[in-house]
């Protein structure tokens, strides 16, 4: 039988160009976290270990602001997206097809589908009108704003939790005369609550992240991290953005990991 | 007995919309709803300075694709948006097009690993996917820029004089869009091929079909769902890409989506802003509608 020692594991050159990419993939931030430990001023020559930036960052007025805002809206709006999600995502599952429900699902996941550019346009002329006929220029803005994007975000996983949970308890409470926010409280919650976190995890780190929207949004004094950042590149270069890039990306890495490991608990 | 179950499935109904009432009024209020203000001021004049006069005009639409000449007053394209349209719809199909050269390897080569390594693989495929876009595409341009690794390493190896320009390209927005949205394209088409049962390949090998016939006819056709999904899941942000374009471009390369940012900053023309924001709404939409129909018909063809 010639068989050519065929392999599935060995598609020639596949091998090399994963490889390729993962490199290529995680060098660029190897290098961003690597020189945010440089002592001299470049991010390209290496002039020996420091926390110098980390310092600077941490003593910059204008970065100190743009983190404590950049936490407040993330968790207000994380806080507000995960709550209607769990309450959408009841309503969603736990009660039988209904009419006008592709048009629900289509609005839930309007921001995944819309492109963030002609969100960010749109909410900047609806606030805009807001803004003149109030005279309100608040922080409440960003917070509905990144509240509204995260809410697929929020909802997904506590839908597949759902889903994939034993309906035979919700159903023997239910017959033993307990009523339906009993049922939710002692029976639903207790196993939802991985989804739970979950969502609400992966909400903050979506509203942490966000660039175009708070961009557009954003009144004057109102940057965030990410935009105090992207406000930053247009100047001189300083392994300071690095230190900043490093401690987001090292939230994010921690984020991700503890959604996998939440996602995998069993029902 | 009908009173009740009617009474039963109204008390339902009514549980139902107040469960979803309180999602649905923050999607109407920051999403939904400003989309159709937007799509309103699209047909109005611009004001002076910025925002707009509450009279109907069809200006905005007019000028997306078209000009009148200043001085004969000629109507005409208007190149300028529409070597932009066009630079955003090449970049992005390039983007798609690199993104599959690099990610089906990739997702194969995942999902060939024995099970238990395939979580770890995936789970550092996933990590840069969630981690912030800004600080990804400043990672790339730290890499490349004039001042970058890859030019300082040159200049110090002798190889080059002066540094390659590089950064403010359109050579390196398309490096910056790959870097950021392979992920997208790797995660779908790895979800298709770890279904795929790969004794198939392997039958197919023993029947002495050459690897570009196995490819062909085997692997491809299985996992074409994964492929479209992906491809449509790079394509449609790469079209509507603004933080990219604008730290890889510079200001000098640029794509609709700071084309858009322009009208609401110095164009100060916020009606052309936000029909060039519902004409790209429309191009994605008809790139989703494509998406849903052909995988409709693969699902019917794979019953």
């Amino acid at each position: 039988m010639a068989k050519r020692g065929f392999d599935i594991q060995k598609q020639t050159g596949f091998a090399t160009i994963a490889m390729a990419c993962f490199a290529m993939l995680y060098l660029p931030i190897i290098l961003l976290v690597l020189y945010s430990f440089n002592s001299g001023t470049s991010v390209a020559i290496w002039e020996g270990f420091s926390w110098r930036w980390y310092a600077s960052a941490w003593a910059n007025e204008q970065v100190q602001e743009a983190t404590v805002r950049s936490l407040i809206i993330a968790f207000w709006a994380s806080a507000i997206a995960t709550s209607v999600a769990v309450m959408a995502a009841l309503a969603t599952t736990r009660t039988p097809k209904f009419k006008g429900q592709t048009m629900v699902f289509a609005m839930i996941n309007q921001p995944l589908m819309v492109p963030e550019i002609v969100t960010a346009v749109a909410l900047l002329i609806f606030f805009a009108m807001i803004k003149v006929a109030t005279g309100y220029t608040g922080l409440l803005y960003l917070i509905i704003a990144h509240a509204a994007f995260c809410i697929p975000f929020a909802y997904l996983p506590i839908r597949a939790r759902l889903q994939g949970m034993d309906l035979s308890l919700e159903q023997a409470a239910a017959d033993l005369y307990a009523s339906p926010w009993h049922v939710f409280r002692r029976i639903t919650l207790p196993q939802l609550w991985p989804g739970i976190l979950a969502g609400a995890m992966l909400a903050f780190v979506i509203s942490l992240d966000d660039v175009v929207i708070t961009e557009f949004v954003k009144s004057a004094g109102q940057d965030t991290l990410p935009t105090y950042m992207l406000g930053q590149l247009r100047r001189v270069i300083t392994p300071e953005i690095n230190a900043i890039s490093a401690v987001l990306l090292g939230i994010s890495v921690i984020m991700v990991i503890a959604f996998t490991l939440l996602s995998k608990i069993r029902n | 007995m009908g009173d009740l179950s009617i009474n039963a499935t109204r008390r339902a109904a009514r549980t139902r919309w107040m469960l979803l009432a309180p999602a649905l009024f923050i999607l109407v209020l920051a999403a939904s709803g400003p989309l159709l203000i937007t799509l309103v001021y699209s047909v109005l004049t611009a004001g002076d300075y910025g925002g707009v006069e509450w009279q109907f005009s069809t200006d905005a639409w007019f000028n997306v694709f078209a000009q009148r000449d200043i001085f004969t007053d000629q109507l005409g394209w208007s190149d300028a948006h529409l070597s932009i349209f066009w630079r955003s719809v090449k970049l992005s199909l390039m983007t798609t097009l690199a993104c599959l050269f690099f990610g089906v390897p990739k997702a194969y080569f995942i999902a060939t690993r024995p099970k238990k390594q395939r979580e770890l693989w995936m789970l550092l495929v996933i990590i840069p996917f969630w981690t912030n876009l800004l600080i990804r595409t400043f990672a790339i341009m730290e890499l490349i820029r004039n001042e970058g690794t890859i030019n300082t390493a040159l200049l110090w190896l002798g190889v080059i004089d002066a540094p390659i320009q590089m950064l403010f390209t359109e050579f390196s927005i398309l490096v910056g869009m790959v870097y950021v949205y392979l992920p997208l394209m790797v995660l779908p088409v790895y979800a298709s091929m770890e279904r795929l049962d790969f004794s198939l390949v392997e039958a197919g090998y023993d029947l002495y079909a050459t690897r570009l016939q196995v490819l062909r006819r085997v692997i491809v056709p299985l996992v074409k769902p994964g492929v479209i999904a992906g491809s449509i899941l790079v394509f449609v942000p790469s079209l509507g890409a603004y933080v990219t374009p604008r730290v890889m471009g510079g200001g000098n390369q640029l794509m609709l989506g700071n084309l858009i940012e322009l009208q609401f900053g110095q164009g100060r023309n916020w009606p052309l802003g936000a029909a060039l924001s519902i004409t790209l709404l429309a191009i994605v939409m008809i790139a989703l509608l494509f998406y849903v129909r052909v995988a409709g018909k693969e699902d019917i063809k794979h019953g």
